[in-house]
Parts: structure tokens; C-alpha cells; sequence
């Protein structure tokens, strides 16, 4: 199954944090690796807490791991994930003309990505 | 901890744009590390903790490990040989540094840019077009009793923007602090800045712009249809009584964060918002502030304006400052695949660029100035090993407000400055093209021939 949302890029207490220890470190990988997505959509997806997905833009595309963030916090279709080397996959070089890339607000293609020995059933 | 304990007093985070200034640090001498940082945030006491002394190359040429003259030979090589070299970066580094940047710009023929290109760029684009009701940070914590956030979250990204100038501390005329406030905050979705306001306003996704509109039109005493909620997910009452609070405030202030400009719309909506704050000055005293990300961005910004006249962009291709957003921005430069060198200074385009800009880089060769690895030192020709500005580092920074602040270093560092190795590059790219490298002068046309 596949679904159109919105991401939203941006940055993280623990994200800051962890960048002052280095972004080679494993803490900032893992953060930069990390998409929020509402509860009742992973539900929709049959994502739980940690499971795969795959987001897709017309540039590129990023595999991460999921964490559910409840409605009042992150409405459905909205997705948010701290900037780092899998948001760069997922952005045009197009700045139309102003010198900033679009970072925010982009439309992908959410896809869930099945865990080794999972089946689609399952 | 070692034996000798030193304190520096009002020492300055260099963390984020608000330089917080009032540090007090407990350095262990003898282990070169900084074991205690008062007042700092969750984010400069990280800061402060992570830069110890690393023990790593001084430098790196093609991942064999070199000394820092060496690098210096072989970056001068690099940027003297270059047709259209790139400078970019500058935000985590001192005005001292940047200075020496621009003039390796200048006599290179080359482009400078900072980080400011993909944070307020589009601000400052906005800025020559409308104008800025500025203020300091001092004025607003003293005066503002109406604080808008729009598009940020300073909660994670600037903690103490909310307890040392803008929502709780008591000012000159805001005497009980918070309560003499109303405090607003305006984005797409709650973070853990939102409890902080007392009027959340969601609005849907990229529909800013359409929002700052409807604003300025109630503002101006025009009628605003109610299918703006339909539009934007703000009701009509909202905005109706956003304006009221606008305009009957003593002393607005609307700080705005990348939520406006790394979105649709870009310099579209940071204009919008500025003009928003000048129009309410007809009514009321209003100003507007970016909120800026890096510890010297906004020096950055003047560094590069008092030298140039502009502000970021700029190409030195002709003899003299050309800016032009889209065609002399970093992103834009190595996505097309323009450039044929990078000098990248305290910066890790690498780890945050489109993809297509950072697969440039791969093919180019790419000198880094940083205290740690990263993921463009990794793909450099040549990586410095640099001592970390505030830290290790004397110089200025300038706050977000535009207010420079001096620094006090903690401890020294065995590693350089950048405006060491910076100074150094520049003096040998002197030596090797002979002062400035001027463009070739076309001689004159010949008059053309009379019509018979």
C-alpha cells in the first residue's frame, strides 16, 4: 500500500545534542533515520513503532524507521523527520531561482517495507 | 578531572543565534575540557561537553594523513588552479575568519556564500524588497507585551530565546514577566514549543502566505471571505481577533523561523510578514525578527555585506561583487555541476544538501575547515583539523539581533584557527597568481562600419 503525505523537515533537541558529538556518531544516525508519522496512519499502513518505510520523492528515496506521534501532536498526512544525510535524498536541487531548496512541506510517497521473513499477510 | 580548575566567567555559547553570553565554565586544564557550563541550555551544555580535544590528523590530503602546511600547499594549488571556485559555509566560525574568506573570494574570482542561502536567505531577499522593522533582543524583552512565533521551534532549536528574552524574563516595562505577555505561536504542527503560548494557531501546510494576507487585509479594514478557513484551517474569528490583539498592543514582535522559508512560497512569505509588522505601525509599535539558526550566521550576513554589499550569492568572476540568488547560491552552483572547487568552513553541506549538490562534490576537489569529521570532510581532497570558535577561539560573533559579542575562550587548542589556516591559504594563492586574479579584458570593438 501506498499513500501521498507531507513531510516536514526540521531539527531536534536530541538531534542538537547529538551533533555536538559528531554526525559520523551512532545517536545522530539513528535520529536522521528516524520519520514521525501520525498513529492512525501507521495503523492504516500496518506500521507499528521501529517498523520500515520507505519514503519516495521524484528525486530519491529513504528507508527508515517509524515512530507513532499521536493526532493531537501530528495530524494525519503529516510527517516529520529531523534533516540529515536520508532527508538530502528526498530533496530537488531546484531552488527555483532563490537559492534554497525546498525542505519543507514535500510530497512523498509513504510505503511500508516488509522486516526480513515478513509476509505481506502478515 | 586533572588538578588545575580554572572558571571563565561570562563566556559565550556559540551554539545557536542567541550567543548566550552569560556562561560560567569549569575547565579542567590539564585534560583540556570543559566539566560544567551554568545557565548554558540543554543544547550548549552538549556544546560545551563535546568539544574536548579530539586527537585527530591536523590535516588530511586524500586520506593521508598531513601537516597543516601541507594542506595549505596543496588547497592553494587547488584554488589557484580553479576556474569557478566555491566558498561556502561561515556560520560557525568567527568575523575574523569570515573577513579572510571573502578576500580569498575576491582574489580568486571565485563565489562566496554562507549557510544563510538555505536558512533566512529568503529573508534576506525580503528584506531589499520590503524593508525590516527591526529591533535588538534586549529592546523586546524589555518593551513587547504581544510575541508571535511563526514557523519555528524554539523550544528544541533556541531554548533560551523563551527565558532570556521573549516569554518569561520580567523587562523595563514588562514587570511580571509572562503575565504581561500574550504569547502566540502560528506553525503546522504542535512541538514542544506549543504549551508555551497561549493562542495556538494551527494553519495547514503551505498556506502561510495565504494566512499573512488575510492579516494585512484585516488590518487594513478590508473584508476577508470566511472560506479562508477552508483554505488555510484558520477561521476567520481567529485571525479577527489576532488582529485586534495586533493592533492594540503597546509593543508587538514577530519571530519567525525557516517554517516560512524553506517552504513554498519562500521569500513570498518572509516578505509578507515583514510587511505585515510595517503596516502595524500605524497603529502601534511592531517589529519583526528572524529567528537565526547557526552561532555567527548573522555574522556571516555583515561580514559578508560590509565587504561586498551583499549579503550572501556572491560571484567575483568579473573583478567586482555580483549577487544573484539562484545563479551564485551554493545549492544552485554545485547542483548544476558549476563549480570545479570547494572551500567549505565550519559547514557540512554534505550531511544536509540536496542530493544532486552533494554528488557534485564527490567529483570536485573539496577542501574542509572543521574541529570534527564530517560527512563532507570525509569526501574532501583536503580536511583541516581546526580549534572550535568560543571554545578554544578569541574573536566576534554576532548574536541574531545584529549586536556583536567578543569571546572568551576556555582553553587553548593544539589545532589552528581557521583564520590561521584561512590567513595562510590566502597569502600562498597570492604568491601563486600574482596578487588578484583579474578576468581577461576583451578589447575594444571595432566601430562599426557606417551604413551606406
Amino acid at each position: 500500500m501506498v499513500q501521498t503525505m507531507t513531510l516536514i523537515g526540521g531539527r531536534s533537541s536530541k538531534q542538537g545534542t547529538s551533533l555536538c558529538a559528531g554526525k559520523l556518531g551512532a545517536e545522530y544516525i539513528q535520529l536522521t533515520s528516524t520519520v514521525e508519522m501520525n498513529v492512525e496512519d501507521m495503523a492504516r499502513l500496518g506500521l507499528r513503532n521501529d517498523s520500515r518505510v520507505r519514503l519516495r520523492t521524484p528525486t530519491g528515496e529513504a528507508i527508515l524507521r517509524c515512530k507513532g506521534r499521536e493526532t493531537k501532536d501530528l495530524p494525519p498526512g503529516l510527517l516529520f523527520m529531523a534533516y540529515g544525510p536520508l532527508s538530502s535524498q528526498l530533496m530537488a536541487g531546484d531552488t527555483c531561482a532563490s537559492g534554497m531548496p525546498i525542505s519543507k512541506n514535500l510530497d512523498v510517497e509513504v510505503e511500508p517495507v516488509l522486516e526480513e521473513g515478513e509476509s505481506k499477510e502478515g | 578531572m586533572g588538578d588545575e580548575i580554572r572558571t571563565v566567567r561570562d563566556a559565550t555559547c556559540t551554539f545557536c543565534g542567541c550567543v548566550c553570553d552569560d556562561m560560567v565554565l569549569t575547565v579542567d586544564v590539564q585534560n583540556k575540557r570543559i566539566t560544567k557550563a551554568e545557565n548554558a541550555c540543554i543544547l550548549g551544555k552538549a556544546w560545551f561537553r563535546e568539544h574536548a580535544i579530539e586527537e585527530r590528523p591536523f590535516a588530511l590530503i586524500g586520506g593521508r594523513e598531513a601537516t597543516t602546511e601541507e594542506g595549505v600547499e596543496e588547497a592553494a594549488q587547488i584554488l589557484a588552479g580553479a576556474r569557478f571556485p566555491i566558498i561556502y559555509g561561515l556560520s560557525d566560525t568567527t568575523c575574523e575568519a569570515q573577513r579572510v574568506a571573502v578576500a580569498i573570494g575576491d582574489m580568486i574570482g571565485g563565489t562566496v556564500d554562507t549557510t544563510t542561502s538555505v536558512c533566512h536567505g529568503p529573508t534576506g531577499i525580503a528584506f531589499q524588497g520590503v524593508g525590516e522593522s527591526t529591533a535588538s533582543l534586549g529592546e523586546i524583552k524589555n518593551r513587547a507585551d504581544l510575541i508571535i512565533f511563526w514557523g519555528g521551534n524554539p523550544a528544541e532549536a533556541h531554548p533560551r530565546l523563551f527565558t532570556r528574552y521573549a516569554v518569561t524574563p520580567k523587562g523595563m516595562y514588562i514587570p511580571n514577566g509572562k503575565k504581561d505577555r500574550t504569547i502566540v505561536l502560528v506553525d503546522v504542527r504542535r512541538t514542544p514549543s506549543t504549551p508555551v503560548a497561549d493562542i495556538f494557531i494551527q494553519v495547514k501546510p503551505r498556506t502561510d502566505f495565504e494566512v499573512l494576507r488575510a492579516l494585512r487585509a484585516l488590518v487594513k479594514g478590508r473584508k476577508v471571505d470566511p472560506s479562508i478557513e477552508q483554505r488555510t484551517g484558520v477561521a476567520l474569528a481567529v485571525l479577527e481577533d489576532l488582529v485586534a490583539r495586533m493592533k492594540s498592543c503597546r509593543y508587538g514582535a514577530l519571530l519567525f523561523g525557516m517554517g516560512l522559508t524553506m517552504n513554498r512560497g519562500r521569500h513570498f512569505n518572509a516578505g509578507a510578514l515583514l510587511a505585515l509588522a510595517t503596516d502595524l505601525n500605524e497603529f502601534t509599535h511592531f517589529v519583526a525578527k528572524p529567528v537565526r539558526g547557526h552561532g555567527n550566521v548573522t555574522g556571516a550576513d555583515n561580514v559578508v555585506s560590509w565587504q561586498t554589499g551583499f549579503p550572501f550569492g556572491v560571484n567575483f568572476s568579473r573583478g567586482y561583487p555580483r549577487f544573484n540568488p539562484g545563479e551564485f547560491t551554493t545549492v544552485d552552483v554545485l547542483a548544476r555541476g558549476d563549480a570545479d572547487a570547494a572551500l567549505i568552513i565550519a559547514s557540512d553541506p554534505a550531511s544536509n544538501f540536496p542530493k544532486a549538490a552533494i554528488e557534485h562534490m564527490k567529483r570536485i576537489p573539496v577542501i574542509t575547515l572543521d574541529p570534527k569529521a564530517t560527512h563532507t570532510s570525509q569526501l574532501a581532497r583536503v580536511a583541516f583539523t581546526t580549534a572550535t570558535y568560543g571554545i578554544n577561539v578569541a574573536g566576534t560573533v554576532y548574536r541574531m539581533d545584529d549586536v556583536s559579542l567578543t569571546l572568551r575562550p576556555a582553553f587553548d587548542s593544539p589545532y589552528p584557527s581557521d583564520e590561521q589556516v584561512l590567513s595562510a591559504i590566502r597569502d600562498r594563492v597570492r604568491t601563486l597568481l600574482g596578487g588578484n586574479r583579474l578576468p581577461p579584458v576583451a578589447p575594444p570593438a571595432p566601430p562599426a562600419a557606417a551604413a551606406h
